[in-house]
């Protein structure tokens, strides 16, 4: 059987991946398919430590997580759309509207 | 009780998923090509779903498939094309700051990973493979008792979030 701890190494790296891609891609849209690794592996561990104390209460907080993606997934892109309309780039150096 | 030390097909099940899981994530991390980032997303959110059926979470494997391959990604190839020209044949896609984020990316790891290794965590013995045969019936019960009103709010929160998002992206009218 495999023990706890393999999962939640497993879900660790994948956060990582996650972060290391948000913070090094440039392009909008890869930086969005990393934060849905994060939330992945988020859940990957909720679901871990839900089955391996036997209950099944904690998938509810995973149900919820995957609500509030699907959400996020909407807006964000929605944002990047309009952001490409108006400024013709996706990518994050050249979006500095915010500077002053 | 001496510990079971040989591999069951679950353990192969498993050890492949993650590393699909891991090197798939990689594959959307480090692609030069956004299209083959989205691909590879699909894998490493199949490998997720199989590892919650491994974990004894069938419905929400299956609501795993549907939201994310069937919502999110779909969602996110519009994405990839609505915002490359397809006659630009060069997608810029590079990286900046490697230096920085590898060190931020290294303390996150070694965080992590010092914690859930150094953790000695509560697991109820024999939880894993017998307690619960389907999740789906709690998973609704618990719905409609004791998380009725966060049920509820996530509701609001789609309804809302589609509504803003079809707002967002709408062309804006012509005076």
């Amino acid at each position: 059987m495999i023990p706890l701890n393999f999962y939640l190494i497993l879900s660790a790296f994948m956060f990582c991946v996650g972060v290391l891609g948000v913070l090094v891609r440039r392009n909008a849209i890869v930086v969005f398919m990393c934060i849905e690794l994060m939330l992945n592996s988020v859940n990957l561990s909720l679901i871990a430590f839900s089955s391996y104390l036997g209950d099944p209460t904690g998938q509810m907080l995973v149900f919820f997580v995957m609500t509030v993606a699907a959400a996020e997934a909407a807006v964000g892109l929605a944002i990047i759309i309009a952001l490409f309309r108006n400024k013709q780039t996706v990518n994050i150096d050249e979006i500095n509207i915010l500077k002053w | 009780m001496t510990p079971d030390t040989t591999l069951h097909l679950t353990d192969y099940l498993f050890y492949f998923f993650a590393l699909l899981a891991v090197f798939s994530g990689g594959v959307v991390v480090f692609s030069r090509n956004i299209v083959h980032s989205a691909f590879a997303l699909m894998f490493t959110l199949f490998a997720v779903a199989g590892l919650y059926v491994l974990l004894n979470a069938d419905f929400l494997a299956v609501t795993q498939i549907l939201v994310y391959v069937g919502g999110i990604l779909v969602l996110i190839l519009f994405g990839v094309m609505l915002t490359n020209k397809i006659v630009d044949v060069q997608i810029k896609a590079g990286s900046i700051h490697v230096l920085p984020a590898s060190i931020i990316t290294a303390v996150i790891a070694g965080t992590l990973c010092g914690v859930f290794t150094l953790t000695d965590w509560f697991v109820v013995p024999g939880a894993d493979a017998s307690a619960v045969k389907t999740t789906a019936p709690h998973i609704g019960e618990a719905l409609i008792t004791n998380y009725v009103l966060p049920f509820e709010v996530a509701s609001v929160v789609l309804l809302v979030a589609m509504l803003g998002a079809a707002m967002i992206a709408r062309r804006e009218r012509k005076k």
